[in-house]
């Protein structure tokens, strides 16, 4: 059965199981590697796109389920303002470390950012807290949202 | 910084246009095509400095290329999985050369142990044990300044000036009473026929310009857009994905497959059969993980079907009963311990670990008749190598590896297991396949931190201070099979790293080994290796003989360092920063860890918090390290941030288990981590001198575990003898 995505403004029909899950059709079918394989069971949040702009794991979400939805990966996530902005606060602060799970932790703070400019501690732990990074780069993860928040408080672009 | 440091270069084979990693054929061709300048530096594998600079008698090894077209590329010896060794490595290779990091590209080194060697670790091509800084220290910033030297000459003797009269900075030569200026570049040519010098003169500290301030990691960029290449990332044209089950109990063989169902999955292509394992190969991994999923496997569960963790523990503990073979012995212990005024005994045991590295295992092979590719993230390229030599049965020549970022390391990538089962599977499909496990064979198949279990005694005086300390401990050792020929006489350098020569002053110690390889279950190094095990019960034993004095453990601990300044010192730091000894609520406390491993010194204070239900919570952590000369601080800090959060995770919630031979654990739900609402604030000190550097990577997993421990003694009077923490223990009833 073939289904047909819109990914990052483009379409693609691909041609799987409609139980597939969104992540190997972006990784494996489209060749879209940014998006990440962590758990296979929405424990770790290294999978995460937007779907309509909400933060959604990719990993347990069938392909049939998707049609019509605009996705959105790491890959184009810097088209935002959300997601230019951690993107740049990612690297102010020197987030990454091995980066693995980055993508995914990009995907669920521009998600966070862009629904609530002005996140606090517990409004980050809520939407982060899905996440898992084994580097241990929560600490700068958290003071990079705060970092992002504040150039849009600011509005200044960047 | 926008650019992206790890150029983008496409892999041979690979079919998107974004693939980072650098293979050792474009590796080979870019060095020939660019006609640039190739400078090979031996590593001087701990030589002194005078014979080290004598290139003629060293094998050649290169780390950097300047290109007649400008460009600047450094190789890097040590693999890239977080730390930022990229970027510090290449601090000290910019420091001596006078370039800009902004002005250099990176590569990963092919495998060539003979070239990239690690000098700290039996030169083979290993990124592991913190040693990339301490291993490279010297011999990357002599070559730096080998190649300024050089490009120097050449541009004197262009301008028929004497080389005194020049100097380089930002990757040009300057002469400054006519002002001439010319770039590396242009000098590739020129340089590459001056004579090597036989002595350089390295920078003295106060000269740094980059080593010491805080740098921009080159490797982050990529990593932010979806851009970097792992290695489960690469995709060769014509690539199929495969999974796979192995045995769920080690040393098990496969009795049966059926495997109706999962040929009927769309997207599958063919199920290999190995003896204790089997793979289902698929157009994606979705249809491999659904095949998996529909094949009916019954299992020959082998000799190991009845190992249970209880059994492992209960076995080794027996065996402490029993003398090991000494590791150190200073004046005599039994005696002084029998007349002591106070005698402290424990026996505590620590658990298996699994890695969970974020990037689950996997490999990407192609085996051909007359050669074998493989794609791989992995500490231990040359080792990868062999490994598909080995099981492909073609000479190594013939074998091909390509490294990829790893998406983290932890120890789990010094195994080449990975590696072989995917040859295993690949030798029986056509064309390239990526073998990518599950997160539960990646946890159920880890190479585990060894179960060890340790006996405790120590005699004290009148005033309550230690006068003999006992150390015995059981269970596996890595290096025996990692590398055998380190152990020697039962003993190993890095199983008892953490417990012999320790900071204190101690009038009688004895530390005993027992060298027990738990049947059924793989060992590997996990991250602070030795003193991941060795420093949790030092310092927690510490704390028991403060209890037992009735002292303050840093007050007590202060008053066995005098002849230890730099351990004394950052102990000093670490309290005073933390505010120890100001009054917290009830049920919270504080704990104290030191340690003197890896080339570092290191002590932290953490704070927790035990709910009435028994749940630890850690408030706040306050490192405070001493590791020489600092490279990039802010990766310092990065290292301890990471380390800690890393060691929380085991001191709460880690522990692989036994049960019928299997390990019980299968994913983030059964085997936590820590995540962004547990993490605790955290502070880093450091103690800044010009000593040589140390090791960062893995000091600040081992000194968290046991302060957390002790913490959780301080704020509920329970001493925990077996990790993890188990809420059930610290219950209010």
């Amino acid at each position: 059965m073939s289904y047909t995505l819109n990914v990052n403004g483009t379409r693609h029909t691909v041609d799987v199981d409609g139980d597939t899950p969104l992540l190997w059709v972006l990784r494996d079918v489209l060749g879209m590697t940014g998006t990440k394989f962590g758990c296979g069971m929405a424990l770790c949040g290294a999978c995460t796109v937007h779907m309509n702009g909400a933060p959604t794991r990719s990993c347990l979400t069938p392909v049939q389920s998707v049609s019509g939805a605009a996705i959105t990966t790491i890959e184009a996530i810097g088209n935002t303002a959300a997601g230019r902005k951690i993107q740049k606060a990612w690297l102010d602060l020197e987030v990454v470390q091995c980066g693995y799970c980055q993508s995914g932790q990009i995907m669920s703070a521009s998600a966070l950012l862009a629904s609530n400019p002005h996140p606090d501690d517990g409004a980050i732990d809520a939407a982060m807290s899905g996440n898992i990074c084994r580097c241990g780069t929560y600490l700068r993860i958290r003071e990079a949202i705060k970092h992002a928040a504040k150039s849009t408080a600011t509005g200044k672009e960047d | 910084m926008t650019s992206d440091h790890l150029r983008p270069v496409g892999t041979d084979g690979a079919d998107d246009g974004h693939t980072i990693g650098v293979s050792r054929r474009a590796f080979l061709k870019a060095g020939v095509a660019g006609g640039g300048f190739v400078l090979g530096f031996g590593l001087p594998t701990f030589a002194p400095r005078a014979t080290a600079a004598k290139p003629a008698s060293f094998e050649p090894n290169a780390f950097i290329r300047i290109g007649s077209d400008g460009s600047l590329t450094l190789t890097m010896p040590q693999v890239e999985m977080g730390q930022g060794t990229y970027t510090s490595i290449s601090m000290l290779i910019a420091e001596e050369l006078e370039v800009d990091l902004s002005q250099v590209r990176l590569e990963h080194a092919p495998p060539d142990a003979k070239r990239y060697g690690n000098p700290a670790l039996f030169g083979d091509q290993i990124t592991g044990g913190s040693t990339s800084i301490r291993a490279f220290w010297e011999p990357l910033r002599r070559a730096g300044a080998t190649t300024r030297v050089m490009l120097i000459g050449a541009a004197a003797k262009r301008w028929h000036v004497d080389p005194s009269e020049c100097h380089a900075e930002r990757g040009e030569v300057v002469h400054k009473a006519s002002r001439r200026r010319i770039k590396y570049g242009a000098l590739a040519a020129d340089a590459a026929l001056m004579p090597v010098p036989e002595k350089v003169t390295l920078k003295r500290p106060e000269e740094f310009k980059l080593i010491g301030t805080p740098a921009k990691r080159l490797d982050t960029p990529l990593k932010v857009n979806g851009k970097a290449v792992y290695g489960i990332d690469v995709r060769p044209a014509g690539l199929k994905i495969a999974t796979l089950a192995q045995s769920p109990t080690f040393g098990g063989r496969v009795k049966s497959v059926d495997d109706s169902a999962a040929r009927k999955v769309k997207g599958v292509r063919q199920i290999v059969r190995l003896d204790d394992a089997v793979a289902v190969v698929a157009d994606h991994m979705g249809a491999a993980k659904k095949g998996l999923a529909a094949l009916v496997i019954e299992w020959d569960n082998g000799p190991n079907a009845a190992l249970t963790t209880q059994e492992i523990g209960r076995q080794l503990e027996q065996a402490t009963l029993s003398p090991g073979a000494v590791a150190q012995n200073v004046g005599d212990v039994d005696k002084t311990i029998a007349e002591a005024v106070t005698k402290v005994d424990a026996v505590y045991h620590v658990p298996f670990l699994a890695h969970a590295c974020m990037e689950p295992m996997n490999c990407t092979v192609h085996v051909r008749k007359d050669g074998c590719e493989v794609w791989v993230g992995t500490q231990v390229l040359a080792r990868a190598q062999v490994a598909a030599a080995k099981a492909t049965g073609l000479p190594l020549d013939k074998v091909v590896v390509h490294n990829h970022l790893l998406g983290g390391g932890f120890g789990r990538r010094l195994e080449t297991d990975v590696v072989t089962r995917a040859v295993q599977i690949a030798m029986q499909v056509d064309g390239p396949l990526k073998v990518v496990w599950t997160r539960e064979e990646d946890i159920q198949h880890d190479m585990y931190r060894p179960y060890f279990v340790d006996r405790m005694s120590a005699g004290l005086d009148r005033e309550g201070m230690p006068v003999a300390w006992s150390h015995r401990f059981a269970g596996s050792s890595i290096l025996r099979r990692f590398f055998p020929p380190a152990f020697k006489n039962g003993l190993d350098p890095d199983t008892t790293d953490g417990a012999v020569n320790t900071a204190y002053a101690f009038p009688n110690v004895r530390v005993e080994y027992l060298n027990i390889e738990p049947p059924g279950i793989p060992t590997a190094f996990w991250r602070s290796v030795g003193p991941s095990h060795c420093v949790f019960i030092v310092e927690t034993f510490m704390d028991e003989l403060a209890a037992a004095a009735r002292k303050d453990p840093v007050q007590y601990r202060l008053a066995l360092l005098d002849k230890s300044p730099r351990a004394k010192a950052v102990l000093q730091l670490a309290a005073e920063k933390a505010g120890w000894g100001q009054p917290l609520p009830k049920r919270s406390g504080r704990g104290v860890s030191l340690q003197s491993v890896f080339g570092s010194y290191m002590a932290q204070v953490a704070e927790v918090e035990v709910s009435k239900d028994g749940d630890v919570r850690v408030r706040r952590v306050v490192c405070a390290v001493d590791c020489g000369t600092v490279v990039n601080p802010d990766t310092v800090q990065a290292q301890v941030q990471s380390a800690v959060i890393f060691g929380i995770a085991a001191a709460l919630f880690g522990q692989i288990t036994l049960k019928d031979g299997r390990v019980e654990q299968t994913n983030f739900d059964t085997y936590r981590v820590l995540r962004m609402s547990e993490a605790p604030a955290i502070e880093v000190h450091i103690v800044r001198n010009t000593e040589a550097p140390g090791g960062m990577g893995e000091p600040g997993t081992a000194a968290i575990v046991p302060a957390v421990m002790n913490a959780i003694f301080a704020a509920t009077g329970r001493r925990l003898r077996k990790p993890p923490a188990d809420p059930a223990d610290l219950k209010l009833t």
